[in-house]
C-alpha cells in the first residue's frame, strides 16, 4: 500500500499520458476515419458517388488492416512510424500507429451508422436541387449525428484498450504502468488502481457520450 | 405546347445480377401534361409509376427517348443544370421524407438555402409557407413530434418553397388516414387552383383521383396504356388492364362469383345499367321501371361523381312478366347500357 502511495505521481502522469495518448489518436483516426467511412458510404453502389471500383478498393484496404491484431499491428507498422514521424518508439510513434488502426476501425463504424440515413431523405434534398457535396455535409452527416456520437465513444473505449499496449514500443500510459509497477514487481494493488482510473476515465466518457447523443437525437 | 412532354420514354435498369436480363421499367411512353393541370398516374405497384415521376425531375435518367419541361429537353443536361432545374420542380412523398434533424422551419428553409435564396428573403417566404399550410405554431418542432398530416403539410410547405411551377406527388396520402388524406388533398387543391401548380400525383386511391386529378393516365408493366379526362377514362376503359384497375376502385358488372352469390339472395332477372355519360337520370330510369309494372331492387353497385358529372353501374334484379320486362329493357337501351345477367334458374323456388 505504501508502495501505491509513493506511486501516485506516476499514476498521474500515466492518467495524463494515456489521456494524451487516446485524445491525439482519437482526433487523428475520427478525422481518418470519418473520412475513409464517407468514402465507402458515398461510393457503395446505388449512392451518391457510386463506383464499384473505388468502393471495392476501399473496401478491400479496411478488410486487410482492420482484423489485424494491434499489438502485431504496431511492430509491423513500426518501418512506416519511423518514415512518417520519424521515430518508431515513444508516444509519438503509438500515436501514429494507433490513429493509423483506428482509422479502419472506425470507417466501418462511421459506414454503418451513414447507412441508418433514409433513402428518402437523400432523394428529398437531391429533388429540391442540392448538390452531392451539400446532401453530405448538410444532411447525411447532421441526421446520423446521434448514432455516430456513440459510434464515437465506443471507438473512445477501443482505443483507450488499444493504448495499454503502448509499453511494448517504449510508450507511456497506464499500461505501461500497470505492467511495469503493477505485474513485474508482484504488486496487485499498484495494478488495480490502474485498472480503477481507466474503468473512472471509460465512465466519464461513456457518461458524456450517452449525454450528447441524447442531446442531438432529442430523446 | 405542354409543360411537361414526354415522347417514347424509355427506362431499362440493369439487372440487379450479373448475367441477368435489364429490367424496362419504362417502356416508349409518350404523354403531355398541360400547364395547370392535376395529371393522375395511376396503376398497380410495379406498373413504373414512381420511376415515371422520377424521370420529369431527373432523379432517375431516361434511357432514350426525349422529356421537354417548359420547352427544355433535359435528357442529356448536366449535373448543375439538373440542380437548376429541380429547383423549378417540388417533390411530396408517400413518406414524407422531412430532415429529421433540422426544425420544421429550417425543412422548409432548406431549397431556398439551396438556391442562394439571400437570407433576408428566406425569413418572410418560410413564415408565408408554414402560414400557408396551417403550421406557423409548428415552426420550432422536429418532424418527430408531428402527426402523419401535419408531416405531409410540411412537405408540401417544402416543395413549394422555391415557388415552383411543377409539383411531383408521390403516393402522397397513402399513408395518411382517410381524413387526413382529405385535409391534404384540399390543401393540394389550393395548391393547383391559387398557386396554379402544375400536379402530377401518383395514386392508387379513388379519393384522390376524384377530389384532385382532371386527367389521369393508366400504367400497366411500364407502359401507359390509357390516358385522358378522369371522367371518359372511368366511365369507358378502353383497355383491359384499365377495366381490370378502374373495377377494383368502382363497382361495375359483378364478376361471375359474384354474380353466384346475388343469384343465392335475389331471383328474378338481373341485369347492370350502366351509366356513362354523365348526366341519365337515374331517376327517369326506375320511373320507366315502375310505369311498365316491373317489380324491381337494387341488388350491387354504386354511382361516383367526378367532378360533377355522373356515373356508375347500378345491378338490380328485376321481376315481373317477362315480355313487359324486355320491352321495358329494349325501350332503356336508348338511355343506358344494359348488361343481361339472365334468369335465376327456376330450381331455386322449389
Amino acid at each position: 500500500m505504501d508502495d501505491l502511495i509513493q506511486l501516485l505521481p506516476k499514476l498521474g502522469q500515466a492518467t495524463v499520458e494515456t489521456l494524451y495518448i487516446v485524445a491525439l489518436s482519437l482526433l487523428f483516426g475520427g478525422l481518418g476515419g470519418l473520412l475513409v467511412g464517407l468514402g465507402l458510404y458515398t461510393t457503395r453502389p446505388g449512392n451518391l458517388y457510386s463506383s464499384r471500383v473505388v468502393y471495392g478498393i476501399l473496401n478491400v484496404i479496411v478488410n486487410v488492416f482492420r482484423p489485424i491484431p494491434f499489438i502485431i499491428f504496431l511492430a509491423a507498422a513500426q518501418p512506416l512510424a519511423r518514415l512518417v514521424v520519424g521515430t518508431g518508439i515513444g508516444n509519438t510513434a503509438i500515436i501514429f500507429t494507433l490513429s493509423l488502426a483506428a482509422t479502419f476501425g472506425i470507417s466501418r463504424i462511421v459506414e454503418q451508422n451513414l447507412l441508418t440515413v433514409q433513402p428518402g431523405v437523400i432523394e428529398a434534398a437531391r429533388s429540391v436541387g442540392a448538390s452531392r457535396s451539400r446532401i453530405i455535409l448538410t444532411l447525411v452527416i447532421p441526421e446520423a449525428l446521434g448514432p455516430l456520437v456513440l459510434g464515437y465513444t465506443f471507438v473512445f473505449v477501443a482505443i483507450v484498450d488499444m493504448s495499454a499496449v503502448a509499453g511494448y514500443v517504449g510508450g507511456g500510459g497506464l499500461g505501461t504502468f500497470a505492467i511495469q509497477y503493477g505485474y513485474r514487481q508482484f504488486n496487485p494493488a499498484v495494478t488495480w488502481a490502474a485498472v480503477l482510473v481507466i474503468i473512472l476515465i471509460v465512465q466519464a466518457v461513456q457518461f458524456l457520450g450517452n449525454w450528447l447523443a441524447r442531446k442531438t437525437l432529442r430523446r | 405546347m405542354a409543360l411537361v412532354s414526354l415522347r417514347d420514354v424509355t427506362k431499362t435498369f440493369p439487372p440487379s445480377q450479373r448475367g441477368g436480363t435489364p429490367v424496362t421499367a419504362i417502356d416508349r411512353v409518350s404523354l403531355d401534361i398541360e400547364a395547370g393541370d392535376v395529371y393522375g398516374i395511376i396503376g398497380y405497384s410495379g406498373a413504373g409509376k414512381s420511376t415515371l415521376v422520377r424521370l420529369i425531375n431527373a432523379l432517375e435518367s431516361v434511357s432514350s427517348g426525349s422529356i421537354l419541361v417548359d420547352g427544355v429537353e433535359i435528357n442529356g443536361l448536366r449535373e448543375s443544370e439538373l440542380r437548376r432545374l429541380r429547383l423549378g420542380i417540388g417533390m411530396i412523398f408517400q413518406q414524407f421524407n422531412l430532415f429529421n434533424s433540422k426544425t420544421v422551419w429550417n425543412n422548409v428553409a432548406y431549397p431556398l438555402r439551396v438556391a442562394r435564396t439571400p437570407k433576408h428573403e428566406i425569413g418572410p417566404r418560410v413564415d408565408e409557407l408554414l402560414s400557408f399550410v396551417g403550421l406557423s405554431d409548428k415552426a420550432k418542432n422536429y418532424p418527430e413530434q408531428l402527426s402523419g398530416g401535419q408531416k405531409q403539410r410540411v412537405g408540401i410547405a417544402r416543395a413549394l418553397a422555391t415557388s415552383p411551377r411543377i409539383l411531383l406527388a408521390d403516393e402522397s396520402t397513402s399513408a395518411l388516414d382517410p381524413e387526413t388524406t382529405q385535409e391534404v388533398l384540399a390543401l393540394l387543391k389550393r395548391v393547383n387552383e391559387e398557386f396554379g401548380v402544375t400536379i402530377i400525383v401518383i395514386t392508387h386511391e379513388m379519393d384522390v383521383i376524384q377530389t384532385l386529378a382532371t386527367k389521369v393516365a393508366v400504367m400497366d408493366a411500364g407502359r401507359v396504356v390509357e390516358h385522358g379526362d378522369v371522367f371518359d377514362v372511368f366511365s369507358r376503359p378502353r383497355e383491359l388492364s384499365s377495366q381490370r384497375f378502374v373495377s377494383t376502385v368502382v363497382r361495375g358488372v359483378p364478376s361471375p362469383s359474384e354474380l353466384a352469390v346475388l343469384r343465392e339472395r335475389h331471383h328474378g332477372r338481373i341485369v347492370t345499367l350502366s351509366f356513362r355519360d354523365g348526366n341519365t337520370s337515374q331517376g327517369d330510369v326506375f320511373l320507366r321501371l315502375a310505369q311498365a309494372g316491373i317489380e324491381f331492387e337494387l341488388v350491387y353497385g354504386g354511382i361516383n361523381d367526378i367532378r360533377g358529372q355522373v356515373f356508375g353501374h347500378l345491378t338490380l334484379a328485376l321481376r315481373g312478366d317477362p315480355p313487359a320486362i324486355d320491352a321495358a329493357l329494349s325501350d332503356l337501351t336508348t338511355t343506358v347500357e344494359i348488361t343481361d345477367l339472365g334468369v335465376t334458374s327456376s330450381g331455386s323456388g322449389a
